[in-house]
């Protein structure tokens, strides 16, 4: 059956071909010779990220180099991409500490709820975006390479303070 | 200052040599350019959307097209299954060579006095000029069609006969527009053309404004560029008769598309735009040499120089107003092509030669000569010329701007509810009664 489709007169000032065609090319030709570009040449420029953006995680450490990680087990727990696997030890004194951390980058969806969870704030979402590897393996991150993380870590939504002010 | 005293043709070896020289560095020039172009259309189409365009390689990314050519040529050639080998290989070379084969009768200069003699500025001083012109820049649609049929692929097929449709209709056009210019020169040859607009003080712009208008609209179709690049419409063909062609074949097409803007630009300039001629100089009027005398002013290096100076700048708009309207124009719908093409065109070419011939005739049976300045600068006979073809101009102008042959959907559809309506009539009238069921049971 026929489609209603219900066709619109334009005012003939819009669509005359001439006049609108000149004014279109008297529009781009303005743009030609206007010298404020938009591009920014990311490998030499990088757009300044917001302090919210939420990309590769950091795990932060003490003074000593030994993790803030208590291997509480509440971010593998929380995690809903489930891509965080923790095996928790305990030392002489009693403190727990992870012998295995890993953050699966591939698996992750940077939701950062592992970083609102954690209750000594040990595991943090960054403001990072670059991480290409030549393999699937090297996404996956231990404890180390977790460390090793140096840009800085997201600032989460405050409630109380909702602008971020 | 031995060539002042000596204005003689080249001859003998001094000839062949030139004339090799002069194919080389066109043909130099001529590719360089084109690759150039491929930069400056990307540049162009960036800076109109406020991007910065290829910058990477060289400096301002002026190495480009060295790193496109070499990408290409190291490319995978494909070729499909199906494909016709001999005119799938042939359709690239076909479509290329006649575009740069048409530069060969564009005066690019002013005659360059040399020790042997004056060098006209022309690779092929051909008799027969723009006849060889529109021979050739026809011949280049072969390339496309024969590339749509020999790739074995639905779209690159409805890609070369959209070519060929379109070729045939805008040709018309071109030739019919083509035919004042030669009212007004009587002669075919492009230097000729060159000379009568010196002659003239006034650039065929002017005088046949209406023959400009359309040649432009014209060439737009013959080099099948936005508005009018049906044959490679990207959202409706893949990419038309170059959808199977990859590497160095498929560049080549590309290199034969800027090519052909290249030399209908630089044709545009030579018709309507006084080709090599200075303006408001009288110096540059140069001839040749008409049976041993030479006509008009005495050449020199440095005229030779400016000359090509002003004509590279005059090209140069034609190619940049060529980008411009790329990157502005939506495609025109298949039907609106052909409408324009047949329904505005043709006809308008046609009263447009038959109205000039009159006025030509008119002026020429007044006496006014068309060399003639009235109190030193005004060119009566141009002015007369400009002032009809303003007329024509202005009505063709008019007629297109109403909208009524390039208006959207909305005015199809009052045409397809009259037919209904139409067709609904008629049903009604020839209706057989249908008989009841009670009576066919009966």
């Amino acid at each position: 059956m026929a489609i209603k489709v219900r066709v619109l007169k334009r005012p003939e000032r819009k669509s005359s071909y001439i006049r609108a065609s000149l004014q279109g090319m008297a529009l781009t030709f303005r743009h030609m010779v206007d010298p404020r570009k938009v591009t920014i040449e990311y490998p030499d420029q990088k757009k300044e990220l917001s302090p919210r953006w939420r990309g590769t995680h950091v795990m932060e450490k003490h003074d000593d180099g030994r993790p803030k990680c208590v291997a509480c087990g509440l971010c593998p727990t929380v995690c809903p991409a489930n891509c965080i696997k923790l095996v928790p030890g305990e030392d002489d004194q009693g403190n727990r500490y992870p012998i295995v951390y890993e953050i699966d980058e591939f698996r992750c969806i940077f939701c950062g709820m592992c970083q609102e969870v954690c209750p000594v704030e040990a595991i943090h979402v960054g403001q990072h975006y670059e991480n290409a590897e030549y393999s699937r393996a090297g996404f996956v991150y231990d404890l180390d390479r977790l460390m090793k993380q140096e840009h800085p870590s997201t600032l989460l939504w405050d409630p109380s303070d909702p602008a971020g002010e | 200052m031995q060539a002042a005293t000596s204005y003689q043709e080249l001859e003998g070896t001094a000839f062949l040599v030139i004339s090799a020289v002069k194919v080389l560095g066109a043909f130099t020039v001529v590719m360089v350019v084109v690759a150039m172009l491929t930069l400056l259309e990307r540049k162009v189409s960036a800076w109109m959307q406020d991007r910065l365009g290829p910058n990477r390689v060289g400096p301002g990314g002026i190495a480009q097209p060295l790193a496109d050519g070499i990408k290409n040529i190291l490319k995978e050639e494909t070729h499909p299954a199906e494909a016709n080998r001999v005119f799938f290989t042939l359709a690239p070379m076909l479509s290329l060579i006649p575009a740069l084969v048409t530069f060969a009768v564009i005066p690019f200069a002013a005659p360059l006095p040399t020790h042997w003699g004056v060098v006209p500025m022309i690779v092929a001083d051909l008799p027969v000029g723009i006849l060889f012109l529109l021979a050739f820049s026809s011949l280049g649609v072969y390339g496309i069609v024969i590339a749509g049929w020999a790739s074995f692929n639905k779209y690159a097929l409805l890609g070369g006969l959209r070519a060929g449709a379109q070729m045939i209709s805008y040709e018309i056009a071109l030739g019919l527009s083509l035919m004042s210019v030669f009212f007004l020169t009587g002669n075919v040859g492009l230097p000729e053309v060159v000379y009568r607009q010196q002659e003239m003080n006034l650039w065929f712009a002017l005088p046949l404004s209406v023959s400009f208008f359309f040649f432009w609209i014209s060439s737009f179709a013959e080099t099948n560029r936005l508005p009018f690049d049906l044959p490679e419409a990207e959202s409706e063909l893949v990419t038309g008769y170059h959808t199977e062609y990859s590497s160095m074949k498929f560049s080549m097409f590309f290199i034969a598309e800027y090519a052909h803007v290249l030399t209908v630009s630089a044709l545009m300039a030579t018709l309507f735009l006084g080709g090599w001629d200075i303006p408001l100089w009288q110096g540059d009027d140069m001839l040749g040499l008409v049976d041993g005398r030479w006509v008009g002013a005495a050449p020199a290096w440095w005229k030779t120089l400016l000359t090509f100076g002003a004509f590279a700048v005059k090209t140069f708009i034609f190619i940049i107003v060529f980008m411009l309207v790329r990157w502005t124009v939506p495609r025109f719908r298949y039907d609106q092509v052909m409408d324009l093409g047949w329904k505005i065109l043709l006809p308008a070419a046609l009263a447009a030669v038959v109205v000039t011939a009159a006025a030509v005739l008119a002026l020429d049976s007044a006496g006014i000569e068309m060399t003639r300045l009235e109190w030193g600068f005004v060119p009566v006979y141009g002015l007369a010329l400009t002032a009809v073809n303003g007329v024509m101009l202005a009505a063709v102008m008019w007629v297109l701007d109403r909208g009524r042959t390039l208006q959207g959907t909305g005015s199809l559809e009052e045409k397809r509810m009259k037919a209904r309506a139409l067709a609904k009539a008629r049903t009604a009238a020839r209706r057989v009664p249908v008989p009841a069921a009670t009576e066919r049971a009966g």
